[in-house]
């Protein structure tokens, strides 16, 4: 089992530029049903292979795809993720890091209502291990079993997923949320498909600095969630008022310190590792039998 | 991005918000003759830099007449201004603005941000004018009121009146400030703005609102359709090992340990630093050298990192995803061979084509570390700076 993805999503790429180009060519050779392409002018070419159409509309009515992945640089991105809930999509994850957060607040507020799930933007996307790899996560070193990751970072992920896999535990779909201040899917929304998911047995969490999703997952986490959860918090070393990376990572006005974040999950029952290089055998340690 | 008080009047001015008249000044001369051009006697000398706290750090002063302005003036240019934003270096003040006093009756505080829990904008409003808001918020959190506002539908009249009655306004004054707020609002909504903060709001004897205080910060990543204000930038205020970074497309902060780092992606760098610190050491730096890392962003990262002279060792952590680690490996030995470097390198090459690229280091005849794992690595960087440093 799984969230999200699995071997029957039909995947659209949107924006085939060299990344779009590059992740669509590595998901289908990993299995993925890359399904067409939306690159609007282009409507009728075949590139790599793929079926290009101008509009995601046109797109899904062809190839009855229900996924779709936006790699359409910032300037456009927001307007991709509407293109796209307009299709009537049931997921898209967008990739494109630097969209303005105001296009993406509006898109955000323009989605309430739509039962279209966006995952992102400035995530690396969703995968299901030997099923389905939505985005840009590097797929072969997950591996299929009960753990379920969900993460703000890119690489931090892999890290985590690597040290998972390396202990022999693997997972049922591992999320990839984004780092930007406005995210379509959070923290709170994939534990609770996390918690509904009967294979998903444990679940790693790995937040960051700034905003406040870690919190209102901790309080979440208390109130809804049965499923053993074991958190890392990045930026535990951050200094306040500068941006870390990621345009959401910042700590402002005295909101978004790694401590608070840690106390608040700690006290709703979650086992947090102090170090990044201890998630994998934390968890171990904490859920036993999750290995294979 | 920040702007000075100075550029977030003239642009509240623009959006048809009240704000005193004023000018700004280079040099003492330039201050006395501003000071004559503004109505009343009294004018307020006021330093031009990026950092709250001027007021009691000794940047902002009354003068009586031209004449003081410009003693003032000579008094406040040049000086290094020290408060708890600038940091114990300070900053250097190269301009002031020269204001017309205002008659106050009664000071007020007004934000408007972009709420990441409600998912809309905030407008903050307060009777605690003058003070920090943080401040605030610790001591009298009752003392704040908060709306939130959809950007699709816009600030509506009752929640103007919930804001004006939360300050203590009557019908009349909620007149003033109806206007005064769609103003912010326009403007946060049109420039892309991240932060509008207007402390004080005075309400004068007179009874009109000005804006005596202003405090813009916009997003970076909608500058490109904003040259107007991506112009307004002012480099002096930046530290220059992070507007270099800029420039470069790296991200990079800077942090009083020892230990330099270069990383592929933010969460992973913020976790180098965490694992550092785990291991007993102190991490000289935040560096993401992003997705598209090759061997020139390699050479630039490894230039940066060295400007430190704090910088004792580096560490090196690449977990390729999309990255190909050879090609970092052949960069972070034309870095190390063509700078000369002399402090221990460790590195940690992981994922994409991480055997090629451990091939690479281990060929290269230099004096490298490699490392497998977040920990050896944390622990193999602390090592070489001799334990915990700083």
């Amino acid at each position: 089992m799984s969230i999200l993805c699995d071997k029957s999503t039909k995947l659209l790429v949107q924006g085939l530029g060299r990344m779009g180009r590059l992740h669509a060519k590595l998901s289908i050779e990993y299995g993925t049903q890359v399904v067409g392409g939306v690159a609007p002018g282009k409507g009728g070419q075949l590139i790599d292979g793929i079926p290009v159409f101008d509009t995601v509309r046109e797109a899904v009515e062809d190839t009855r795809a229900n996924a779709s992945v936006i790699f359409v640089p910032p300037a456009g991105a927001a307007d991709a993720v509407l293109e796209a809930a307009d299709a009537g999509l049931d997921l898209v994850a967008c990739i494109t890091e630097g969209i303005p957060a105001l296009d993406m607040l509006r898109a955000k507020r323009a989605l309430a209502g739509s039962p279209m799930r966006l995952i992102g933007p400035n995530c690396p996307g969703v995968v299901t291990p030997e099923q389905c790899r939505i985005g840009i996560m590097p797929a072969q070193i997950t591996r299929p079993g009960p753990v379920g990751v969900v993460s703000r970072s890119g690489t931090l992920t892999y890290e985590a997923v690597d040290q998972l896999s390396r202990l022999g535990i693997g997972q049922t779909t591992c999320l990839g949320i984004g780092g930007d201040p406005i995210i379509g899917t959070t923290f709170i929304d994939a534990l609770g498909l996390f918690e509904e998911d009967p294979a998903t047995k444990a679940i790693v969490m790995i937040g960051e600095i700034g905003g406040s999703a870690e919190e209102e997952a901790a309080e979440f986490i208390k109130g809804h969630m049965q499923t053993p959860v074991v958190a890392f918090i990045a930026g535990q070393n951050a200094p306040a008022g500068k941006r870390m990376g990621h345009a959401g990572a910042i700590i402002a006005g005295g909101k978004g310190r790694a401590s608070d974040k840690m106390a608040a999950l700690e006290a709703a029952g979650v086992v947090v590792s102090r170090s990044p290089a201890e998630i994998g055998s934390t968890l171990a340690e904490s859920v036993p039998g999750l290995s294979r | 991005m920040n702007i000075h008080e100075y550029q977030a009047k003239e642009l509240l001015r623009d959006y048809g918000v009240p704000v005193p008249d004023g000018k700004l000044a280079t040099t003492p001369a330039e201050a006395e003759t501003a000071a004559r051009g503004l109505p009343g006697d009294v004018v307020v000398v006021k330093a031009q830099v990026h950092a709250g706290g001027r007021g009691k750090a000794g940047g902002i002063r009354l003068a009586q007449s031209a004449k003081e302005a410009k003693h003032v003036t000579s008094e406040i240019l040049g000086m290094t201004l020290r408060s708890h934003q600038t940091g114990p270096e300070g900053k250097v003040v190269r301009k002031v603005y020269v204001e017309a006093g205002s008659e106050i009756e009664s000071e007020f505080y007004l934000a408007v941000v972009l709420d990441r829990s409600a998912e809309k904008l905030a407008i903050i409003a307060s009777t605690e004018g003058g003070m920090e808001i943080e401040e605030v918020a610790a001591r009298s959190p009752e003392k704040i009121f908060t709306v939130t506002v959809d950007p699709n539908v816009g600030l509506a009249a009752y929640q103007v009146r919930q804001i004006g009655f939360s300050l203590g306004f009557d019908m009349d004054r909620i007149a003033k400030l109806d206007p005064f707020l769609q103003a912010l609002m326009r403007l946060f909504v049109e420039k892309d703005a991240s932060l509008i903060e207007i402390n004080p709001l005075v309400v004068t004897k007179s009874g009109d609102l000005i804006a005596l205080d202003a405090k813009l910060g916009f997003d970076d990543n909608a500058l490109y359709r904003h040259p107007e204000i991506a112009k307004l930038r002012d480099p002096e205020e930046e530290d220059a090992r992070e507007r270099e970074a800029k420039e470069i497309d790296l991200a990079y902060v800077g942090l009083d340990g020892n230990i330099g780092c270069m990383v592929n992606g933010a969460g992973l760098a913020m976790a180098t630093l965490d694992v550092i610190s785990v291991c007993g050491g102190n991490p000289a730096n935040f560096l993401d050298a992003g997705g598209g890392a090759d061997k020139d962003k390699v050479r630039d990262a490894f230039k940066l990192i060295l400007r430190d002279p704090k910088v004792k060792a580096i560490l090196v952590n690449i977990f390729g995803g999309i990255v190909r680690c050879d090609l970092i490996a052949e960069g972070v030995v034309a870095a190390a061979s063509d700078l000369g470097l002399e402090v221990p390198l460790i590195v940690r090459l992981q994922g994409n084509r991480a055997t090629e690229g451990r091939a690479i280091l281990a060929g290269s005849g230099l004096n490298i570390t490699p490392v497998e794992t977040l920990r050896e690595a944390g622990e193999a960087a602390v090592a070489a700076v001799g334990g915990r440093g700083r």
